[in-house]
């Protein structure tokens, strides 16, 4: 170990002995709850925090908002509805936040909506890609910012269907995101391309994929095409077993998220070339507001964006304008501000969707590519969100009435 | 009156046949010993009297009642109390607790959820620990006890439920010289007042010629004697088998 | 599948094989001579990984020597980290209740999870390939990573290798006597404390060196621990706790089950389509279930020899005297006024800890009176969970009657649950109980239309009348204040009595016509349904439930807060749930590294008070007087 580690480990003990307690609050601060499972998905939510640091930063540095400084008080729902509910309390009556922000796993977020209903506060879930926390089991009181399994995998399908490919195999982490994404794949697909077939499909558990084999199993249908919505771990695995045998060859793989940095960058040289994915190209994009977002977030943190660093910011910015356009902190009136929402986002313009709560926000949609030993996204464009929902007929028959 | 008879009883483990034919009986207040060297199939002769094992063919029969087939703790419903070679107790639980456990099993109160089981046959397992003389102990845990302490709780334990039959293994193993014929003494004592038969094995020559009515002798699975102490001790197969061992009978009187 | 299918699939599953074994093979030696259940060989893997990934990197990713040098070097570093872990911690608590040394390795499970995450950060990492092995072969038309031939070789070779240590050196004879007898071995003069520090070296390496090998076939994450521990488990048992050919057969016959599954694929069964990819998230734990029904110890194990004297022996119970009632009195007292203090968090706390005293107090019964350790207790938690919920979302009826769903649901689980898990005892019963808790998880995590599948169920808001925090805190302290009087109550009562007989010496109760079996079953259903009845007032307190409700995480909760607390105290339950559920709350709140500082606090808790903090209150009153002393 070299000097620079020993001293991190001497920190590490230090820090772990050292026990930080909040310090006091000031009065003339507005107060937003915020809970997330830091350190079960680290690897996202680091970045996540860093974004909404960000943009308290901003928001205080240009007079607050309602003329307040904006306060977020930030727990850990330890990744379980159940932790999830009792920080939810803890916020709501001890620090009496106005209203709920966060969340990353689906379960979480269902569970966070499911208590903002009941104890009728507003709830802005930023992670969550669950269709059914809008959909199937939406509420007056949830809205929701990041694009779902199904915008998502509903951007990928116009690339799917151009190419005509005609046996298509399937890999997906077994639980309800890669089901959904899975579903919605398969009837996009099917309704605009009846002859597909779909010749395999394998559903590995979440984070314990057995990637030789699967990758073999795959093989032995002779695709045309993959369809895939790993993630994490278990899509690095799969990248390094399937370029050592060879399975990509001649075969287009399309898969979803893996062009986010949390998930492209450890790939490293081993990046696939010419993926179909949906991710984050943060050093191609120019926009001005992303230029802004970016320089400053590189300037404060000393590193680059991930996609999560975009999602915390935007939350953030989302209640703010809640509460400026609500000019109060009264639930009701909030709800009724989040309805129809407008704001710029560094991706662009957002609208939270008066019909589902959903945030029009998009996903950047290109191929995947190797760049001076690391992997990045080519012949990418801005795929908006609202471009891709289902009817608003669809959308009433799911979403059960107020 | 016979007590407990069995009747041409065999077992064999593989191919080594541990016990071959053996009968005998035991009658009410009477102590028969079981004896023989190492290996002669005493332990699996008591293991097929008390339902550990099963035996191959043969009769066993408690006051007409079949036992083969039956579970230890089947056999003990039918009046049947046991010691162990190495003592087993509730360690976690009193002297008197113990007495009480086997008490409670006896009355058929072990489903009860709600009364407190240490206020239940208190005076009876008290009169237990009285007549094997360990009163002044009940309220210690069986888990910090003296060895010798033990062997009466066992003895205790296996007079709650009247049995007819005592079935003890080694009751003296393991205990110091000075106290073996003490507990044997008791044991003859408690099992003449109520009429019980005891079967018991032995290592300690001392202690079989000086308490046991009856011997028997088993010798690679075979009953090679059986007769009063004098009578065994005379036999010429006897000796034959304990060649080395002749001392300790010399020693008995 | 073709014949080049199942020839590749059959490889594939050799190297799986291999890479479990090298796990499996250490955990099942540390085991088998320390009788530790040693949690934190998953996070000894991990760091493995890391560590070998970091050397790797400084060593520079191309070169051959750099790599084994790098794999070697992390792996020996992984040992010394073992050796320490053994001498500073465990030594100290070998004589402490059986598997309290489980509480310890969990609380080195969160201080090595985050002293990770600070030295490595929270990006995956994904090592470079093997150098002059990154390539390929052709088998039979597909090409098989020919890093996975070495892999399918090393396992063989460690497993000789290990042989030849265990038959061929005084080392290794002493430590097979050792897993046969500790204290004949200990008797015999030899020293302990050098036999089980080199054991504890040698599983740290071998977790290590599994690690640092798959550093070419996956990424170095923060999520290793727990997928690799509860894999290294299953494999030791399924295989034979302590031994190693075991191990290895029980990894073969994992490894390849999970590729046959893969290769297989979706089969159409009478029109319904089988996934066995699906299959894949528990069929491990359906291999162990059925091994431990038909074989109690395991594929190559023996019937554990029995621990003479190595443990605390427990004493005798005091009868629920006035003392103890009026203590129980007063704490519900200081309970009832605690709305008064107009802290509505403080109820969410409590209600917390009294749902989860409640489960601990179930499990408690089970581990301490019962003597059956569950490592699965979840199962019957999570039923509740989903007994009350389905009945109230599906069958609408309300809260008030759906509560009693959870118990009955429970109850029933248990009961089946619990008829084949009687059949074993120790370790071997709690690893079935963990099977069977998993094989109930895997169906809730995949029954989407009826149980939410991994999203759960929402919307469990009780009714209106109890829609207020103060009521419904009361009404749930009721359950559980009158869930526990009962458990107690059933302690004190013949039958808690037979039960402990069952555990002390299921010889003699035998002897004195006891069916220990029918009582460890029925015990097993009432504390199954209690714990269900603790579901219930989880999911309603809650407002949702997910599959997490029966995860391994919650029946390890459950084990932490006895353990905690002290296996061999009634109260142990309270004291543990309380201070884990407190403890948590508040460090988690204040700190950003509070899994480290949790295990920390466990750790010290754990070195000071072997006896449980229950337990050490209980001694320090029995010293003080306050307290009379049954044993004299």
């Amino acid at each position: 170990m070299d000097r620079r580690t020993v001293l991190k480990w001497g920190a590490a003990v230090g820090a772990a002995m050292m026990c930080m307690t909040s310090g006091a609050q000031a009065q003339d601060t507005i107060k937003i709850g915020e809970m997330n499972s830091y350190k079960i998905f680290a690897a996202f939510l680091e970045p996540y925090k860093k974004g909404w640091e960000l943009a308290v930063e901003e928001i205080n540095a240009s007079g607050g908002v309602l003329g307040k400084k904006l306060e977020i008080v930030s727990r850990d729902d330890n990744g379980n509805p159940g932790d999830a509910v009792r920080v939810a309390e803890e916020l709501l009556s001890r620090e009496k936040v106005a209203f709920l922000i966060g969340t990353f796993p689906s379960h979480v977020g269902l569970a966070v909506s499911s208590f903002a209903k009941e104890k009728k506060i507003l709830f802005i879930a930023a992670e969550p890609l669950t269709d059914k926390i809008v959909w199937d089991q939406g509420n007056k009181y949830t809205f929701r910012l990041r694009a779902s399994t199904y915008m998502q995998t509903a951007m990928l399908v116009p690339d799917a269907v151009k190419l005509k490919k005609k046996r298509w195999a399937i890999v997906y982490p077994n639980y309800e995101y890669g089901q959904a994404a899975t579903a919605a794949f398969k009837k996009l697909m099917k309704e605009q391309q009846p002859d597909i077939e779909f010749v395999v499909e394998q559903a590995p558990p979440l984070g314990k994929i057995e990637a030789g084999a699967v990758v073999d199993a795959i093989a032995a249908a002779k695709p045309d095409a993959i369809f895939s919505s790993l993630f994490g771990p278990d899509l690095a695995k799969f990248v390094r077993e399937g370029n050592t045998r060879d399975l990509f060859k001649g075969v287009e793989v399309f898969n979803l998220l893996a062009g986010e940095p949390e998930y492209l960058d450890p790939l490293k040289d081993e990046t696939p070339e010419g993926w179909y994915v949906t991710g984050y190209p943060w050093d191609q994009i120019d926009t001005p507001e992303h230029k802004k977002f970016r320089e400053a977030y590189m300037k404060k943190f000393n590193d680059y964006p991930r996609l999560g660093s975009i999602v915390g910011y935007s939350t953030v910015l989302s209640a703010a304008e809640a509460i400026k356009k609500a000019g109060s902190l009264d639930t009701e009136k909030l709800v009724a501000a989040m309805s129809g929402l407008q704001h710029m986002t560094p991706m662009g313009m957002i609208t939270y969707r008066p019909q589902d709560h959903q945030s029009t926000m998009g996903a950047y949609v290109g191929k995947t590519t190797l760049k001076n030993g690391r992997g990045t996204m080519k012949d990418w464009y801005y795929a908006d969100g609202a471009k891709f929902l289902p009817s608003d007929a669809d959308i009433a028959k799911m979403r059960p009435a107020d | 009156m016979t007590v407990l008879t069995v009747k041409g009883l065999h077992k064999s483990f593989g191919g080594v046949k541990a016990v071959q034919d053996v009968h005998f009986s035991v009658a009410a207040g009477e102590l028969l010993a079981l004896i023989g060297p190492n290996g002669a199939g005493k332990s699996t002769c008591f293991n097929m009297l008390n339902g550990q094992l099963r035996p191959d063919a043969g009769e066993v029969t408690l006051l007409g009642t079949p036992l083969v087939g039956l579970a230890p703790r089947q056999i003990w419903r039918l009046g049947v109390g046991r010691t162990f070679q190495i003592t087993a107790t509730f360690n976690s639980m009193t002297v008197r607790e113990n007495v009480q456990m086997a008490l409670l099993s006896y009355h058929n109160r072990l489903m009860s959820l709600w009364r407190p089981a240490n206020r239940l046959y208190r005076d009876e397992a008290m009169a237990l620990l009285e007549r094997v003389g360990m009163v002044d102990q009940s309220e210690r845990a069986c888990g910090i006890l003296a060895y010798g302490d033990l062997k009466r709780v066992e003895l205790a334990i296996a007079l709650a439920n009247n049995p007819k039959l005592l079935l003890m293994d080694e009751p003296t193993a393991g205990m110091a010289p000075s106290e073996r014929i003490g507990l044997m003494d008791l044991t003859a004592r408690l099992a003449r007042q109520d009429n019980i038969a005891v079967l018991f094995t032995e290592h300690d020559m001392d202690v079989v010629f000086a308490q046991a009515d009856r011997i028997i002798v088993l010798d690679r699975g075979r009953l090679i004697a059986e007769g009063s102490p004098e009578e065994v001790r005379q036999n010429e197969q006897v000796q034959a088998v304990y060649l080395g061992s002749g001392a300790v009978f010399a020693e008995a009187h | 599948m073709s014949l080049s299918n199942i020839v590749i699939q059959f490889l594939n599953g050799l190297a799986g094989a291999s890479s479990l074994f090298l796990v499996a093979a250490g955990l099942s030696i540390i085991f088998g001579v320390s009788r530790i259940v040693n949690f934190a060989h998953g996070s000894l893997y991990m760091l493995g990984i890391y560590i070998a990934y970091s050397l790797i990197e400084f060593f520079g990713r191309s070169s051959i020597l750099g790599f084994w040098g790098g794999v070697l070097l992390a792996a020996l570093i992984v040992g010394l980290i073992g050796v320490v872990i053994e001498m500073v911690i465990l030594r100290r608590i070998y004589r402490a209740p059986e598997l309290f040394q489980l509480l310890a390795t969990f609380a080195l499970v969160l201080v090595i999870k985050d002293v990770a995450l600070y030295i490595w950060g929270a990006e995956d990492l994904l090592g470079p390939r093997a150098p002059g092995l990154r390539g390929a072969v052709q088998v039979f038309g597909r090409r098989l990573p020919e890093y996975d031939l070495l892999l399918i070789v090393i396992g063989p070779v460690v497993l000789g290798l290990l042989w030849l240590l265990m038959s061929r050196t005084r080392w290794g004879t002493l430590v097979r006597a050792a897993t046969q007898d500790r204290e004949m071995v200990g008797a015999l003069g030899v020293n302990q404390t050098f036999l089980f520090t080199s054991v504890f070296f040698l599983g740290a390496f071998l977790a290590g060196l599994g690690g640092a090998l798959q550093v070419p076939r996956e990424p170095a994450q923060l999520m290793l621990d727990l997928t690799v521990i509860s894999d290294a488990f299953v494999v030791v048992v399924v295989g034979g706790m302590g031994s190693i050919g075991g191990a290895f057969l029980a990894a073969l016959l994992i490894a390849q089950a999970k590729a046959f599954c893969i290769g297989i694929g979706d089969v159409v069964v009478f029109g319904t389509t089988l996934s066995f990819t699906k299959f894949t998230l528990v069929v491990e734990f359906v291999i162990m279930a059925i091994v431990l029904v038909v074989r109690p110890w395991g594929l190559l194990g023996k019937p554990q020899a029995a621990q003479r004297g190595s443990t605390m022996v427990e004493p005798p119970l005091h009868p629920l005297g006035k003392t103890f009632w009026s203590v129980v009195l007063g704490l519900v007292i200081l309970l009832a006024v605690a709305p008064l203090g107009g802290d509505d968090y403080l109820l969410v706390l409590l209600v917390d800890i009294a749902i989860f005293t409640l489960f601990a107090g179930t499990l408690h019964f089970l581990m301490g009176p019962a003597g059956m350790v569950s490592f699965g207790h979840a199962a019957y938690f999570g039923l509740g969970c989903y007994g009350a919920a389905l009945v109230f979302l599906k069958l609408k009826l309300p809260m008030e009657l759906a509560i009693f769903a959870g118990p009955l649901a429970a109850g029933l689980g248990a009961l089946i649950f619990g008829w084949f898990c009687v059949r074993l005892s120790g370790v071997y019963l709690a690893m079935l109980t963990l099977a069977f808790a998993q094989i109930a998880w895997s169906v809730v995590f995949q029954w989407d239309e009826f149980t939410g599948g991994s999203n759960g169920l929402i919307g469990l808001w009780p009714s209106d009348w109890l829609k207020d925090r103060t009521v419904l805190y009361f009404v749930i302290l009721a359950f559980c204040v009158g869930g526990m009087a009962f458990i107690w109550r059933v302690v004190h009562a013949p039958f808690g009595y037979v039960l402990r007989a069952g555990r002390d010496s299921p010889l003699r109760a035998d002897a004195i016509g006891i069916d220990v079996r029918r009582f460890q079953w029925f015990g097993f259903a009432i504390a199954g349904a209690l714990a269900g009845l603790s579901g219930a007032l989880f999911a309603f307190s809650k407002g949702s439930i997910s599959p997490e409700t029966l995860a391994v995480s919650r029946s390890v909760d459950g084990l932490v807060m006895v353990l905690l607390g002290g296996v061999q105290t009634l109260t142990g339950p309270v004291a543990g749930a309380a201070v884990f559920t407190w403890l948590q709350d508040e460090i988690a709140r204040n700190t950003e590294y509070w899994r480290a500082i949790l295990g920390i606090t466990i750790l010290v808790i754990v070195l000071a008070f072997p006896q449980g903090i229950a337990g050490f209150v209980k001694q320090m009153m029995t010293r003080k007087g306050l307290l009379k002393e049954v044993a004299a």
